[in-house]
């Protein structure tokens, strides 16, 4: 093969405030290739597509397209240069109609005024080429995520691009929708074009891919070419670890005696449309159970299911070996379930409110409206946790939102433990915080497990997850694939499950 | 010395610091045009005088205010709280109506309906209007301007469709005393939002409604995930802010005896927006503050005296009621306040 690579990118740096973003990172694109970036959260796939678009400026390396060095300022002047990027999320006009969707900004003019017809005829065209054949004269609102998925990538190619950028399209698509994504995307192969592929599903990587770099932390890591590297391969390269079983020594082993006998909580077949596969999922009390899987596996869906956020739609949940339905958080949280969610700005703290009423939070909705906490009451609580979890503070009353993200994350703690719970959803309790915090709060998770309370432990470093867990549920494309026992895991026997190695 | 800047800048920053500041600066300018301003008389046992008529006058506008100030902090709004007054008045002034009779030479008034049956009559109906915009906010999750703004579209019509189209008079004297009435020799309403403003504040300081309402106003998700059901409490603040626009209905329909479908609680929504607003309550929800909203319905109203007492011509008081407010949203503003600050600093530190 001597075909010449369509776009070079090299030696790219890109630094933001604090972080170095991408250090010397490389791409290059083939025509007629689907080039799949691979890596975890943060490894700079996104950056190294925003320099490419013309979003981000790079500190340093050179682009080349057709081997003249280029310098894309703005994504205007990217896209005239024939590269295009269709966005995770759709940033389309949902008002507008499917073809002014697709040509707005450069209308065809007559002598006065625009020129609907050529655009509904070409509109039509355009999707036609990519096998969809719907009213382009309808808002775009009116037709499934997947097909407005298809109308940007539509839009994308009427600009005559050369290279065609994808970050998660597929995210929000069902798999009859991703197949038909997959056949578009076939066809445009085979007219020469370049295709960036973003994803987080390994499947549909192999499923489409010719090609994969992978990045991690910034770094290009490798270019491999699809079909000569193994699921396992790939999950250990942008994990970044030669995984061996002798630097993950069994970890604490489960104090067998006190793990209750019967699951606290017991899912069977539990599952929802658009989220989760049915799964089977026992959660013990003292007994922490971690959740593994890569980025987009389902872990977080799995927890929203288990706390009542999202609906189940098949299966049972028992709490104590009663049945019963969550269908809101307020229930959850009524049978002793708690929840510290990942994201810990928008999802757990009220940062305006004081530490003391953070605290006291859940407590309070639990105890219902009318029965009020009395400050004096608020006050105690708060002081307690405040000196039982260390939270660094020079008092209750300041807002919560001027502590720094480790004490954040405790004061969520304190706000769950407050309420006495029976079992505890941890979402990424660690995600963000410095390493002296980190073991902090391991050590209290796994001082409250040992006090009998059942632990749902979730975190995309896996090493902190085999650490704490005792049991762990290993997840992929939103499927519970299996479950290992703590002593019988290690980094290796999981991304094993995860990439199908083994049964 | 030191201490005295420090205990000034505390002061500075309570949230009723510049609320009040302002109500201040205006009283005085309406001393300075009319020196008998702070007078209150005593006329047959009733107490007279501007600052006793403003409270008066203000005193639908403080009502709805308070029960504004809930909507607001949840992140909402209610556009719809004139057009419940229309039909709160219109149910009210209809159902009583009222005749005068003389029987047996002995003047007697008779309402169609005995008086508290149709003032708890509107008050269901205020009710009832809040219910249904609580219903579209946290029942079909419409976003709050446009929910409460069919109410505020189609409740002139309705209350027009109660009153027939006409003006509706009411002859029944007794009602008279929501509105005009003294007792004590201080206005039956000042009662009214007394009774209301304490029972408001039993339910936020001693019960949890303050902090819940401050939780989902200031982040919905980390509430809801903490065992709160946003959605109920959204709804019966609806309906909460809906009883203050009709109680503010009665007083209103009673101190003008009769219920105009077309002009009762014209623009109140807006005025109690206002007084919201100009009371340190962001728009943007969370930390709220009632007693800052009744300074702001005191503000709006003094401020309205002020444009009368010094003769601004009419065509011109709207222009000049803006500009007040624009000045008092200034200097109000976080960022105005640092930007003003910085400069003055710089300006001091070149000097």
């Amino acid at each position: 093969m001597t075909v010449e690579p369509i776009l070079v990118m090299q030696g790219i740096c890109k630094s933001f405030p604090g972080v170095a973003a991408l250090k010397n990172a490389q791409l290059r694109l083939f025509p007629g290739e689907v080039h799949a970036l691979m890596g975890q959260n943060g490894a700079g796939k996104s950056t190294l597509i925003k320099v490419l678009t013309g979003v981000e400026t790079p500190d340093a390396g050179e682009i080349r397209l057709n081997g003249q060095a280029i310098r894309p300022a703005c994504v205007g002047e990217a896209q005239k240069m024939g590269i295009t990027a269709v966005y995770q999320e759709i940033n389309l006009c949902p008002n507008l109609s499917v073809a002014e969707n697709i040509f707005i900004g450069r209308f065809p003019m007559r002598a006065i005024g625009i020129d609907w017809k050529t655009i509904e005829r070409e509109a039509t065209a355009e999707l036609a080429a990519l096998n969809i054949h719907i009213d382009v004269s309808l808002p775009l609102a009116s037709y499934p995520v997947a097909i407005q998925q298809m109308v940007a990538i539509a839009r994308a190619l009427t600009t005559e691009a050369q290279v065609l950028i994808l970050d998660e399209p597929t995210s929000s698509l069902d798999e009859g929708e991703v197949e038909r994504l997959f056949q578009a995307l076939r066809q445009l192969k085979q007219k020469g074009m370049a295709i960036v592929f973003i994803t987080h599903f390994l499947d549909q990587t192999y499923a489409i891919a010719d090609r994969i770099t992978v990045l991690r932390n910034g770094e290009f890591i490798g270019e491999y070419l699809a079909n000569t590297l193994s699921r396992l391969d790939l999950i250990n390269t942008m994990v970044g670890r030669e995984i061996n079983e002798a630097s993950y020594a069994a970890n604490s082993s489960a104090n067998a005696s006190s793990v209750a006998k019967k699951p606290y909580v017991s899912a069977k077949g539990l599952g929802s449309t658009g989220g989760m596969h049915p799964f089977d999922l026992d959660l013990y009390q003292g007994q922490v159970t971690g959740l593994g899987g890569l980025l987009g596996s389902g872990r977080t869906e799995t927890a929203r299911l288990l706390f009542g956020i999202d609906r189940a739609d098949s299966g049972t949940i028992r709490i104590d070996g009663q049945a019963v339905r969550l269908n809101s958080p307020r229930q959850a949280v009524r049978y002793g379930i708690a929840f510290c969610p990942e994201d810990r700005k928008n999802e757990g703290i009220v940062a305006d409110l004081s530490i003391r009423e953070n605290i006291i939070l859940a407590l309070q909705a639990r105890r219902g409206i009318f029965h009020y906490l009395p400050k004096r009451a608020q006050s105690a609580i708060a002081e307690q946790y405040i000196e039982q979890l260390g939270i660094r503070t020079s008092d209750a009353e300041k807002p919560i939102g001027q502590l720094s993200g480790g004490n954040q994350q405790k004061a969520l703690l304190a706000r769950w433990l407050a309420t006495d719970p029976k079992m505890l959803i941890l979402d990424e309790p660690t995600r963000g915080i410095d390493i002296a915090a980190k073991l902090e709060i391991m050590e209290l998770v796994k001082a409250q497990c040992e006090k009998g309370l059942a632990i749902l432990f979730i975190s995309s470093e896996m090493s902190e997850v085999l650490r704490v867990s005792d049991r762990i549920a290993v997840l992929r494309d939103r499927q519970k694939i299996g479950e290992i026992a703590g002593q019988d895991a290690d980094e290796q026997n999981v991304f094993r499950m995860i990439a199908g190695a083994e049964a | 010395m030191k201490r005295l800047p420090a205990t000034w800048r505390d002061l500075a920053r309570h949230p009723l610091f510049w609320p009040g500041v302002t109500l201040l600066l205006l009283c005085l300018v309406n001393v300075y045009f009319n020196h008998s301003f702070f007078d209150i008389e005593v006329k047959s046992g009733h107490l007279y005088g501007s600052v006793i008529d403003i409270l008066n006058r203000a005193a639908p506008l403080m009502l709805v205010a308070m029960g504004m100030t809930l909507v607001i902090a949840t992140r909402g709004i209610d556009i719809s709280v004139g057009a419940t007054v229309a039909i709160s008045g219109a149910v009210v002034a209809s159902l009583i109506g009222g005749s005068l009779i003389i029987q047996n030479g002995v003047q007697t008034y008779v309402s169609n309906v005995p008086m508290p049956l149709a003032i708890v009559a509107a008050l269901a109906v205020a009710l009832l209007c809040g219910l249904w915009n609580g219903l579209l906010v946290a029942g079909a999750g419409m976003q709050p301007i446009i929910a409460t703004l069919i109410l505020m579209v189609a409740g002139r019509g309705i209350a027009q469709l109660i009153t027939e189209g006409q003006i509706v008079t009411v002859y029944y004297e007794p009602f008279f005393i929501i509105g005009n009435g003294f007792l004590l020799g201080i206005p039956v309403s000042l009662y009214i939002v007394a009774l209301v403003l304490a029972i408001m504040l039993l339910l936020i300081h001693r019960t949890a409604l303050g902090l819940f309402i401050e939780s989902v106003g200031i982040n919905p998700v980390a509430a809801r995930f903490s065992g709160i059901s946003a959605r109920a409490l959204v709804f019966w603040v609806y309906a909460f802010c809906a009883l203050t626009a009709g109680i503010a209905a009665l007083i209103i329909t009673s101190n003008v005896k009769s219920a105009d479908g077309n002009n009762a609680g014209l623009l109140l929504e807006l005025d109690a927006i206002l007084a919201v607003t100009l009371g340190g309550t962001s728009l943007a929800g969370g930390r709220f503050s009632i007693m800052g909203s009744l300074l702001g319905s005191l503000i709006i109203q003094t401020l309205t005296y002020a444009i009368y007492s010094l003769g601004v011509p009419p065509e011109i008081n709207m222009v000049v009621k803006a500009l007040v407010v624009f000045g008092v949203c200034l200097i109000q503003s976080e960022a105005l306040r640092t930007m003003l600050g910085k400069h003055l600093f710089r300006t001091g530190e070149a000097a």
